[in-house]
């Protein structure tokens, strides 16, 4: 029977700190995503190319989604490089995941094959990660926005006791946030996972296809989730308290 | 019964009782999707954007379920 491993396995040690495969795959993301920026750093042109315009294309889709939620230009040109971040980030790591060649190159151990690589979001310490960065400069923002006592108001409020518990359940819920949205993201992208790997066992020719085109848009829609929920986070973390 | 069948068990219950929510939220996110669309066909496409987002966040739950059988299967 074919193996699933729950937690991404080691591939080798720098000093005393392992390198996954998962990790291993997000370094390449890293890798390329940063290429292209520093190709895009010196080609900025006025008059576009083709990849220019699609990338000015994007952006433009982007920042009149976040028009939708922060209902201002200015404000969402301000956030846009966390959002866009998070979404590009999570988008080609997810889409590089489903490659061909990933989970089929093995590395030989003493103790069976592991893949060498892995899509980065089937590993919980992957998506915490970003949960925590994303819930964490939301709050950084609502203290750069507002002001630190008035941020901290939101959750200790001794004024009433209706708003008292009312503030400790949204102390609460900021934790719950980052579960649900680091579970919300493995979840989805490690049972897409063992689904591929099933499929590919039972009818390795044409079968899969359909489950392939169905990851493409369930690792889009994730990465759209993920940020579009940052955002209305960041928009609530943002916004005055009106009267 | 012994702890091996215990736990095949509990995967399968998890499974039925864990999807049971999920699908009644995704039928009656995605009846009154349509109910609005035919009522008004020039929103569309932002009622499909929010659809698919709705779907997603209650498909959500369905998978919190399929991680715990995962887990107990595979751990």
């Amino acid at each position: 029977m074919l193996e699933i491993s729950l937690k991404a396995e080691e591939l080798f040690e720098i000093g005393s700190y392992t390198i996954t495969n998962s990790l291993f795959l997000s370094f390449i993301v890293l890798l390329i995503l940063s290429s292209f920026a520093l190709m895009f750093r010196k080609k900025t042109k006025i008059i576009p190319g083709i990849l220019q315009n699609i990338a000015e294309l994007f952006i433009e889709l982007l920042l009149s989604l976040m028009d939708s939620v922060l209902t201002s230009r200015k404000k969402s040109e301000k956030y846009l490089p966390l959002i866009a971040t998070i979404f590009i980030f999570i988008l080609v790591s997810n889409w590089l995941g489903l490659l061909p060649g990933v989970g089929s190159f093995v590395m030989h151990k003493e103790h069976g094959n592991i893949p060498l690589l892995r899509s980065p979001a089937s590993d919980i310490n992957f998506t915490l990660t970003l949960a925590i960065i994303a819930i964490l400069s939301t709050n950084l923002f609502g203290i750069s926005e507002l002001g630190f006592s008035k941020h901290m108001k939101k959750f200790f409020n001794f004024s009433n006791p209706i708003k008292f518990f009312v503030g400790i359940l949204e102390f609460v819920s900021e934790f719950s946030r980052m579960i649900s949205f680091s579970f919300r993201l493995f979840g989805n992208i490690f049972a897409g996972e063992v689904l591929l790997t099933i499929v590919f066992f039972l009818v390795p020719y044409i079968a899969p296809i359909p489950f392939l085109f169905l990851e493409i848009f369930f690792g889009a829609i994730q990465a759209l989730i993920f940020s579009m929920l940052t955002l209305v986070f960041l928009s609530i973390h943002i916004a005055k308290e009106e009267h | 019964m012994d702890a091996e069948t215990i736990n095949l068990l509990s995967i399968a219950l998890i499974m039925i009782f864990g999807v049971i929510g999920p699908s009644f939220a995704i039928g009656s996110i995605g009846s009154s999707a349509l109910k609005g669309i035919s009522r008004n066909p020039e929103a569309a496409s932002k009622i499909q954007t929010s659809m698919v987002l709705a779907i997603a966040f209650a498909e959500a739950l369905g998978i919190y379920a399929l991680v715990v059988s995962l887990i107990l299967k595979f751990v």
